[in-house]
């Protein structure tokens, strides 16, 4: 028996990051320079003691599933419990797609009910930040709640892009608002839940054979708990929190590693490991010609150009006379000499030649790059790019 | 399917690194930002297909073990074969054995068990990248009882005096094993051996009281043994002193050189740590240098190694040096010439200076 199972939602394709997840889903998608964005929950689990752990994936998993592998890193290779990765499946009695969030879950019951829990994390894979689940876990089991839900607090003008959720002055939940145009206020939900895995155990049976149910925490179960009078409190999360759902947040997320604040300690905190699937590359080897600042750079990478306020993933070249700037570099990028790239979200293994001149407008998002596009932008420039 | 199994052979290394092996053995000698010198015969070993390799390790091997652990990640830590690490506790009351013969006699059982009926034996200060499939495929070809790897240095140092050098005939077999300094083609410590011979030989040195098994079971009978030289090609070094240590890894701040030893599709594996990405603050000014991850870096670097989670801050200079993990170089200081083993603090504004040939060296864990 465990106390705590944790469910990590990991099928999502991420549509609004672009090319980014053509391939692959977007908690596997690079971040950090080493690693990829679902490692920052994988690591909250380990590090809160979350030692079993579901992770479901639908959407391009060849990636993630290879990423995970037995949980190693995250000391999750374990006889007993460990992470076990949940993919849809056919059975005897039909066996489909997951079709929401809360379908996810309710078609693994039987992965859950092995370890007979007495509570349920239900995190998804998309989020960048650092917390301690036990906390989160130890109010709910104070508050004898049937759920409890963790927030943060958004700027006014912002709360309405968010899930809002309208609390009592002790945090207890009575009304839960998606996108509201006049919020009542600023508490967004951040997509983590504890739940007592009775009550939802009963809740996703009962949302199951509801035909017009889009089976979505936020969507169905949770309001359907709030109309039953269920006891749901919220926790108030403070620190740093970033969904990166879109290109723009994405490279947000990734520049915030390089400030001061949060970026000065996040991955260096001993107390609260990030763990990855880590490499066997050498050290970075940084030439006479480089001049590199305000950066991070990644084993195997050879720097000969100049770098400034970017992220070089592992295994990048960046010859002599090129500039790199508020950009990142995923693995095996090959960048060709005198070349400038500005804001540029450059995907694995994509060659840029010699003399390639590509920048983002200063207030549009970030350009995404793989070698199609720019295979496609260089051919209709006839190389004016260059 | 003829195979072959490994053996590192830490006794009788030729060494003298004074502060860097006072609490390690040679093996364990950081290297090149973030391996220790044995990553490159463990590595060597794995990619030549071998699945389970033996280290005879005799003393100072505490940190050894703690770099290889259950050899994950040589992908050794395997159901059949694996890594066996082997320090010196034997109890056969009957045992005569003397030097390396004493691992050899205790240790039967392994190569009793394996079902390889070769053996490839090495040390662990020849760094190069590379397989011995090559080798291999020639021994059996040859129909050899040992084969030699050998290579040819062009200028003769200080490091090479200690090995052997080998004279062969146009056929490659072995005609001597001498020390004839001038002879450029040396014996790297690495030699495919028939397992029965092993056997027989590890007898014979013990019958007659020898205490070391390449001397006195294969050098010395040389005559009676069909011994064959595979030449070894590509960027090589032999590690055995300060001197030759310091000279190699500034060697590699040669893009060419970097490239030769690590960036082929055999890979040198080592521990892997989870450091993140190194950081390059405002005030950094990096040059002809590399950095392992980990390293967060506001200072002036050039011309020098960071091995993991080095702390250069602002003001600071470091000069032709190599940096051991998580040293701490404070504000203003100046390093120039210099070896720093781990977890050294160099305090605000000190000034360390070393000369080219001789390196100055600060042991580990100290505050300066």
């Amino acid at each position: 028996m465990k106390e705590c199972v944790g469910m990590l939602l990991a099928g999502g394709e991420g549509k609004r990051l672009g090319a980014l997840t053509n391939r692959i889903a977007k908690p596997a998608v690079p971040f950090g320079g080493m690693y990829r964005i679902i490692d920052f929950t994988l690591s909250n689990c380990s590090n809160s003691n979350i030692q079993t752990l579901g992770v479901l994936t639908q959407y391009s998993p060849l990636e993630l599933n290879r990423h995970i592998g037995n949980g190693k890193p995250w000391d999750m290779d374990r006889r007993n419990g460990g992470v076990t990765v949940l993919s849809p499946y056919t059975a005897k009695t039909g066996g489909e797609w997951y079709s929401g969030t809360a379908d996810a879950i309710y078609q693994n019951i039987h992965f859950i009910d092995q370890y007979n829990p007495e509570y349920v994390l239900v995190i998804s894979g998309d989020h960048i930040y650092q917390m301690d689940y036990r906390k989160l876990l130890n109010q709910h089991k104070q508050s004898n709640a049937d759920a409890t839900i963790s927030v943060i607090e958004v700027p006014w003008e912002d709360a309405s892009r968010f899930g809002i959720l309208n609390t009592t002055e002790n945090m207890r939940i009575y009304e839960f608002e998606e996108k509201p145009d006049q919020p009542q206020s600023n508490l967004a939900s951040m997509g983590i839940y504890i739940f007592t895995w009775e009550t939802l155990k009963a809740y996703l049976m009962k949302d199951a054979r509801l035909t017009t149910s889009s089976h979505d925490f936020g969507k169905d179960i949770i309001p359907a708990m709030l109309e039953e009078e269920r006891r749901l409190y919220a926790y108030r999360f403070e620190g740093y929190w970033k969904d990166v759902g879109t290109v723009q947040s994405y490279w947000e997320a990734n520049m915030d590693l390089l400030d001061e604040g949060w970026g000065r300690s996040a991955l260096i905190n001993r107390n609260w490991k990030i763990s990855t699937n880590d490499s066997n590359f050498p050290p970075q080897f940084i030439g006479e010609s480089a001049e590199v600042h305000h950066s991070m750079i990644n084993s195997g990478c050879f720097v000969k150009g100049k770098i400034d306020s970017s992220i070089l993933f592992k295994d990048v070249e960046v010859k002599t006379g090129s500039t790199i700037e508020q950009s990142i570099l995923h693995p095996g990028v090959t960048v060709g000499s005198n070349s400038v790239l500005r804001r540029v979200i450059v995907m694995e293994n994509t060659e840029i030649p010699e003399g390639t001149n590509i920048s983002a407008g200063d207030d549009g998002e970030p350009v995404v790059i793989n070698q199609d596009i720019l295979d496609g932008m260089l051919a209709m420039t006839g190389g004016e790019q260059r | 399917m003829k195979t072959l199994m490994g053996l590192i052979n830490l006794e009788h290394e030729h060494h003298v690194f004074n502060e860097l092996t006072y609490f390690r053995n040679n093996a364990s000698i950081p290297f090149a930002g973030r391996y220790r010198l044995i990553d490159f015969a463990l590595s060597n070993m794995v990619n030549s297909d071998i699945h389970e390799v033996a280290i005879f390790a005799r003393s100072k091997y505490r940190s050894l073990l703690d770099h290889l652990g259950t050899g994950e990640n040589w992908d050794l830590d395997r159901r059949n074969g694996g890594l066996y690490i082997l320090p010196p506790d034997w109890n056969d009351p009957t045992d005569v054995s003397k030097g390396d013969l004493q691992f050899f006699h205790n240790n039967r059982d392994y190569f009793d068990r394996g079902k390889s009926e070769y053996v490839l034996i090495s040390g662990s200060q020849f760094i190069a990248n590379t397989d011995y499939k090559e080798a291999f495929k020639l021994h059996l070809d040859r129909g050899a009882d040992v084969t030699l790897i050998s290579t040819s240095v062009d200028e003769l140092k200080e490091e090479h005096t200690p090995y052997y050098r080998i004279q062969a005939d146009d056929l490659g077999w072995v005609q001597n094993i001498t020390n004839e300094r001038r002879n450029p083609t040396l014996f790297t410590g690495t030699y495919i051996i028939n397992k029965s011979l092993l056997r027989e030989l590890v007898d014979y040195c013990i019958a007659y009281n020898f205490d070391n098994f390449f001397v006195h079971g294969i050098k010395d009978k040389l005559s009676n043994l069909k011994v064959q030289i595979y030449r070894h090609k590509g960027y090589s070094a032999f590690i055995n002193s300060i001197e030759s240590y310091y000279r190699h890894n500034m060697n590699l701040l040669d893009e060419e050189n970097y490239r030769n030893l690590f960036f082929k599709p055999t890979f040198i594996r080592t521990k892997i740590s989870n450091n993140p990405p190194v950081k390059h603050h405002n005030q950094s000014m990096v040059k002809r240098s590399i950095l392992a991850n980990g390293c967060l870096v506001d200072g002036d670097v050039e011309g020098s190694v960071l091995f993991r989670g080095v702390k250069v801050n602002e003001g600071a200079t470091i000069k032709n040096s190599i940096i051991m993990q998580r040293c701490e170089i404070d504000e203003d200081v100046y390093l120039e010439n210099v070896i720093l083993d781990k977890d050294v603090h160099v305090t605000k504004g000190q000034q360390i200076i070393g000369s080219k040939d001789k390196p100055y060296v600060v042991a580990k864990r100290q505050e300066i």
